[in-house]
């Protein structure tokens, strides 16, 4: 069993205990714990159930690197899956629950799949997508679905807070142990402004550990020092928490910092995403320690070796009583001392190599520990616990030759620098024949905006393994001066490959020889891939799922293509890894979405009388980021019932609309006129001061982009209103052209969008209420249709429009922003006894079909040329140039066989479906059936009791009062007759009063 | 994510302050040109891998477009210059030839 | 005739840093190259003011002037004063290419206030704030919108427009809120 120690534990406060739950089991920890370590220490080594087979998962590793224990943290709003038990630090109150099992941890039905393993083979997924289908979709599918899947979605809201910030410095060193630290040491004294990040909450790394002496003295005393003297410099940052999960273009690095996670509900973040952008990046990162492909090698109860060691010395538990050491290298004979040490019992090392007599293997047999060389793992013997191993020799098939009883077995395959970092951007690799393992290449470096390179690898990252040759590197990978500190460690002898234990394990050992423990991909697997032709590592990856969980292959990654190698007879630098992606370890969407939630979702844009709307019911309609009232209900009113209240209302006595969200572009200087008539497809350099002009804009296409009216505010400046939500394109728009192409052009333009709330008077009391607001002349007269003035009104400087996009008498009248509201309040005051009334834009929309006014974004959609609606009155035959006028001449564009508008009139009266698109006889050459048209606006009119639309239709000028069908969206067709667009008002006779 | 320096306002620049443009140095054809002009002006775009000249706007900035020439496999910059000006600059020219001795030039 | 108020009627919001929303204040965007003859001093007799360098804000008593592009200055002032600066400028500029306009109520104006004001920004601003010089004025984006700020005696200053002043009053109060300091002490 695993459990607690009496003594030790660098890490954990023993006066600080605290309590937590594991599947509802009470338990207790010390702070300093990680989850791991304390359900180890409460002898809880199963944790879940692999993801295939539901095979029992105990835990592994002691970091990152973890694939199996992964639990389900939290509840309600703080619930969270798949989070990984050896990076989660213990707090009082944690419960965690394990994930993948029905109905319980202890007995899992799913388990059932395992001995149903044979018929769960490599590319099962795409094997059972081909055929049969129905099998698929009604057999396999819900199958799986049920029995198969990590932790739960959350079903609450998030109840923490998350937010993002900015870092910048010249140096950015991943990692935080010897070799990360040595970094920022030597390259803080060369006044570089650097930034240190270790992803636990613990600076030092391995070293402490491993009994590694720095300067004579044990290395955490260096570590302690080295933080103190960087802690003490002005320009290094040191942040503890903090993992970088990739590194991108132009020295862009991603890191999450984990702020609150171990401290829920105190106010702070829960996690902060820091956006660092950094000259040069040293990635310090370390090695991770690889398992070894034996028999049984995914028993809970077998660990990496290193992890072991982790455990004893840092938490001081104890993985089991008597715990067998299984390597192919020196490294994990410290893990044999480290188990004597704490007092427990290691029955045999077995070495898969011919010889073990360097330092540490000396050292071990002198503790009485039998190191027995040549020997590998026959079989693990257990089920939900290791019971003991069965011992063969390395060079054979698997013939037992001893047995050992245990209750843990620790296992090394050697130490893979961990190159993530150092990829993602394009760094290279080779390999390393001495080490077994891929290293950064120091000739293909990722490189940066100048070229040079932008990531350097430090220490064992680096492939360094002896503590004085990776604090040596460290100096080196920043350029730096000086001697290395001295460290001693012994010397260790090389590593020798082990891809399969035994090597030649016959079939049955290797379809228990576990690769990816979380996706249950075995050796096995992988083998049959090669045989059915997966070459590539990349398609062997996706075919198998090997690497494709939550760990993302790194403990299986190397021994995996090892054996994908060694299947195709190749050597393992030719099959190459799979490509390293950003993050390292997941980020919490938290962290990436940041502030942008609920309010501050996106920037809502608001006009001066938006809370006024909101206090009076209105019913918003996004445009753009703006929200305008759709429409204002009143209690117990239909949305619908409200449209047809405002618009009857507007045309019969007044009505108020918000039209601030209008664009309004100053163009200003002595080639103003000579711009706007290229931007234009109208004439506007002729517009007489004091009048208004409607215009309209093309791109150089040839479509329509925009249109508003154009107001001569003096002789060298105009003021462009653009449609709502289109200012700042259109603004653009204009730089672009006086930027990029008429440079020498004397032009300025200011987007005064924001600057004024404009509101839109309309129907047949409008004038009575501006007369009655006093301070200006607005009769015919003084200010006739298509005119403006400059002037005060109920004591607020205005400009005042006489334009309608309704057909009714109407003025828009400009104040500034900061008296929006009350100019607003004061129409809606004074207007009460001309029977006053907001509408919103629904009505507007309504009223402007109803006079056969286009809207852009319905009737246009980026193919549509003013032609095409009537609207070649507004291109001008005389200007030889304009943006537009070039493409607009294409032949398929100057055709008169094109959709055009019309007007469309249902014969019963209903209303036709929106976007409804009239069939035609015959079919095209794709065997699609022909159209004849397409409805862009339709609307219950309120003013003519009957269903109205606008539509584009072939040929359809040219049709006028032809019928055609339109489909409806339950079947059967209405029927269309094809009429003027104009429905109400066809002489404008009411807005010219 | 790239980081530019605009000309304009001395800024270095990060991807999100700026708007991307497409390629830079066309040349407009409007009414009078053929269509071959037309339709080289308006959809014939280079999409080298290596050298490119393209147009960027510090739309977060200073507002001003202006021109890049950087490498599109390697996203090494050569340099920055503004928007009115025809074509690349010397300096620009010679930098990339140093560093991509291969390249043909800009046609 | 009512009085003009500002977007967020003077909100704000104690964290780690005081956020206030300011204002009304008076702005005027004026667009003319700088090397424009008539620029210097039309500044200085309108606004007792100097041409700022590239990217700087300089003040004059109450008047601010911010270089935000090579053809573009905002000049913050008094409230009550633009309509007769804007006429003034317009006429001492007199025939020369140029474009004054009154934005006063186009925009919003926060004060980010505090020893820790900086780290507010380093949260929302792909800006080096440990960079940002004496008296620069420096246009980005604050999280999804465009901004400019420099810093003030005893924190920041922050200028966006007028729609979106409910948004980054959220997100400077977000970004403030107090036991999330970058750098606790
Ligand atoms: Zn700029």
């Amino acid at each position: 069993m695993s459990t607690r120690l009496a003594r030790g534990g660098r890490l954990i406060d023993r006066n600080h205990p605290l309590d937590f739950t594991f599947n509802g089991k009470r338990m207790r920890g010390f702070a300093g714990d990680t989850l791991a370590a304390a359900l180890l220490a409460n002898d809880q080594m199963l944790v879940g159930r692999s993801f295939k087979y539901h095979r029992p998962r105990g835990i592994v590793a002691a970091g990152a690197e973890e694939p199996n224990a992964l639990v389900q943290l939290g509840t309600g709003g703080r619930s969270e899956p798949n989070q990984r038990t050896t990076t989660t630090e213990l707090f009082a109150g944690l419960s965690a629950a394990s994930q993948n099992h029905w109905p319980s941890l202890e007995f899992d039905v799913g388990a059932v799949n395992a001995a149903a393993s044979r018929f769960l083979p490599a590319g099962f997924y795409y094997k059972t997508f081909l055929q049969p289908r129905l099998a698929w979709k009604h057999l396999f599918e819900p199958v799986i679905r049920r029995s198969a899947g990590l932790g739960r979605p959350p079903e609450e809201p998030d109840a923490d807070r998350y937010e993002q910030a900015y870092a910048f410095c010249d140096l950015l060193v991943v990692g935080g142990g010897i070799a990360g630290l040595q970094a920022a040491l030597s390259a803080s004294a060369s006044g570089q402004m650097v930034m240190l990040l270790e992803q636990t909450p613990h600076w030092g790394g391995r070293a402490p550990v491993d009994d590694v002496l720095i300067e004579g003295r044990p290395a955490a005393d260096w570590v302690a020092a080295t933080v103190a003297s960087l802690e003490a410099a002005p320009n290094v940052t040191l942040r503890t928490r903090c993992m970088a999960a990739g590194v991108h273009d132009h020295g862009y690095v991603l890191a999450e910092e984990r702020v609150a996670d171990h401290t829920p509900g105190d106010g702070r973040p829960k996690k902060r995403l820091w956006r660092i952008r950094a000259g040069k990046v040293v990635t310090a990162t370390g090695a991770i320690e690889r398992p070894l492909p034996f028999a049984g090698n995914d028993i809970p109860g077998v660990m990496l070796a290193s992890a072991v060691r982790d455990y004893l010395v840092n938490w001081a538990v104890s993985p089991g009583d008597r715990v067998v050491i299984v390597t192919n290298n020196d490294d994990a004979y410290r893990t044999a001392i480290a188990v004597h040490r704490a007092g427990l019992t290691v029955p045999a090392v077995l070495d898969a190599r011919a010889e073990a007599d360097g330092a540490l293997p000396e050292e071990v047999r002198s503790l009485g520990i039998p190191v027995l060389t040549n020997r590998a793992v026959a079989k693990i013997k257990g089920g939900k616990r290791v019971t003991g191993v069965a011992v063969c020799a390395q060079a054979g098939e698997g013939a037992v030759l001893d047995e050992f009883a245990c209750d843990a077995v620790a296992m090394s395959g050697g130490w893979s620098p961990v190159v993530h970092l150092w990829s993602h951007c394009g760094g290279k690799l080779i390999w390393d024949e001495a080490q077994s393992a891929f290293r950064p290449d120091p000739a293909r470096p990722p490189i940066t905006h100048d070229g040079s390179a932008m990531v350097a690898a430090a220490g064992s990252a680096n492939g360094e393994l002896l503590s004085a040759d990776v604090l040596a590197d460290a100096i080196r990978a920043v350029g730096g001066e000086g001697p290395a500190p001295r460290a001693q460690s012994p010397e260790e002898a090389p590593t020798e490959p082990v891809w399969i234990m035994p090597q030649g394990a016959t079939p049955a050992l290797r379809s228990k020889m576990w690769l990816d423990y979380q996706n249950d991909v075995k050796v096995s697997d992988v083998q049959l891939a090669a045989r059915e032709g997966y070459e590539s590592v990349e398609h062997t990856k996706r075919y198998t799922t090997l690497g494709m969980a939550t760990d993302q292959g790194k403990l299986s990654n190397i021994n995996g293509l090892a054996v994908l190698a060694g299947s195709l007879n190749a050597p393992i630098p030719a099959v190459g890894t799979t490509t390293f992606r950003p993050p390292y370890t997941p980020v919490t969407f938290g962290a990436l979405v940041g502030e942008a939630r609920g309010e501050i979702f996106q920037p809502l844009r608001r006009t001066p009388m938006h809370d006024w709307h909101e206090a009076h019911g209105a019913y918003w309609e996004p445009v753009g980021l703006w929200r305008r009232p759709y429409c204002y209900s009143r209690p117990g009113e239909s949305h619908g019932d409200a449209v047809a209240r405002e618009v009857t209302n507007a045309r019969t006595k007044l009505g108020l609309l918000d039209a601030s969200t209008l664009g309004k572009i100053l163009v200003k200087g002595p080639d103003a006129g000579r711009f706007l008539d290229m931007i234009y497809t109208n004439v506007m350099s002729s517009l007489p001061v004091g009048r208004c002009r409607y215009g309209l804009m093309c791109n150089e296409n040839g479509f329509l982009m925009d249109d508003g009216v154009v107001v001569r505010l003096s002789e060298d400046s105009w003021l462009c209103h653009t449609t709502s939500g289109g200012a700042d394109r259109i603004h653009a728009h204009m730089e672009d052209w006086l930027q990029c192409e008429w440079w020498d052009w004397q032009v300025y333009t200011a987007n005064l969008t924001e600057q004024f709330a404009q509101v839109a008077i309309v129907g047949p009391n409008a004038r009575k209420l501006l007369e009655k607001l006093g301070g200006m002349d607005v009769s015919k007269e003084a200010l006739p249709f298509m005119h403006w003035a400059d002037g005060t009104i109920a004591g607020v400087p205005a400009r005042v429009f006489r334009i309608s996009f309704s057909g009714e008498l109407s003025y828009e009248v400009a104040v500034p922003a900061g008296q929006g509201l009350a100019f607003w309040q004061a129409c809606l005051e004074a207007g009460t006894e001309f029977g006053v009334l907001p509408y919103g834009t629904e009505a507007l929309h309504v009223m402007r079909a109803e006079k056969g006014f286009i809207m852009i974004g319905d009737e246009t959609d980026g193919t549509v040329i003013p032609q095409d609606l009537n609207l070649g009155w507004a291109i001008s035959k005389k200007k030889a140039d304009f943006i537009g006028k070039r493409g607009m001449e294409r032949t398929f564009l100057a055709s008169p066989d094109r959709w055009k508008l019309v007007g469309l009139e249902t014969l019963d009266g209903s209303v036709l479906p929106d976007g409804a698109i009239a069939p035609a006889p015959g079919s095209n050459a794709n065997g699609q059936r022909n159209t004849q048209g397409r409805v862009t606006s339709t609307y219950w009119s309120p003013t003519l009791k009957k269903g109205i639309a606008m539509g584009l239709v072939h040929r359809g000028p040219e049709r006028m009062g032809e019928v055609i069908e339109f489909p409806k969206i339950w079947g059967g067709v209405v029927q269309a007759r094809i009429v003027d667009p104009v429905f109400y008002d066809k002489a404008g006779e009411k807005q010219d009063v | 994510m790239l980081i530019l320096e605009c000309p304009c306002c001395g800024v270095k620049a990060e991807e999100t302050e700026l708007s991307p443009g497409h390629e830079a140095h066309l040349k407009r054809f409007g009414p009078g040109s053929s269509d071959e002009e037309f339709e080289s002006y308006m959809f014939a775009r280079k999409n080298p891998k290596g050298v490119h000249f393209e147009r960027w706007r510090h739309s977060y900035g200073c507002g001003k477009w202006f021109l890049a020439a950087r490498c599109t496999a390697t996203l090494e910059v050569f340099g920055t210059y503004p928007a009115q000006t025809s074509e690349p600059p010397p300096d620009i020219v010679a930098r990339i030839k140093a560093r991509r001795p291969e390249w043909e030039g800009c046609k | 005739m009512s009085e003009a108020v500002s977007a967020l009627g003077n909100a704000s919001f104690e964290g780690f840093a005081t956020i206030r929303e300011l204002g009304p204040v008076g702005m005027i965007t004026l667009r003319a190259k700088h090397d424009l003859p008539a620029l210097p001093k039309a500044l200085k007799t309108v606004l007792t003011a100097e041409l700022p360098e590239r990217r700087r804000i300089i003040s004059a008593g109450e008047v601010r002037v911010g270089w935000m592009s090579p053809d573009e200055l905002l000049i913050l002032l008094p409230y009550a004063e633009v309509a007769d600066r804007v006429v003034a400028l317009t006429e001492a500029l007199g025939t020369a290419h140029a474009l004054v306009a009154d934005v006063s109520d186009a925009r919003c104006l926060f004060a980010i206030e505090g020893e820790k004001a900086a780290q507010v920004l380093m949260k929302l601003c792909p800006v080096d704030m440990a960079a940002l010089e004496r008296g620069e004025l420096r246009r980005t984006r604050a999280a999804q919108v465009p901004a400019a700020f420099w810093a003030e005696e005893g924190g920041l200053r922050l200028v966006a427009f007028r729609s979106v002043a409910a948004y980054v009053m959220g997100i400077l109060t977000h970004s403030a809120r107090p036991g999330s300091e970058l750098f606790p002490a």
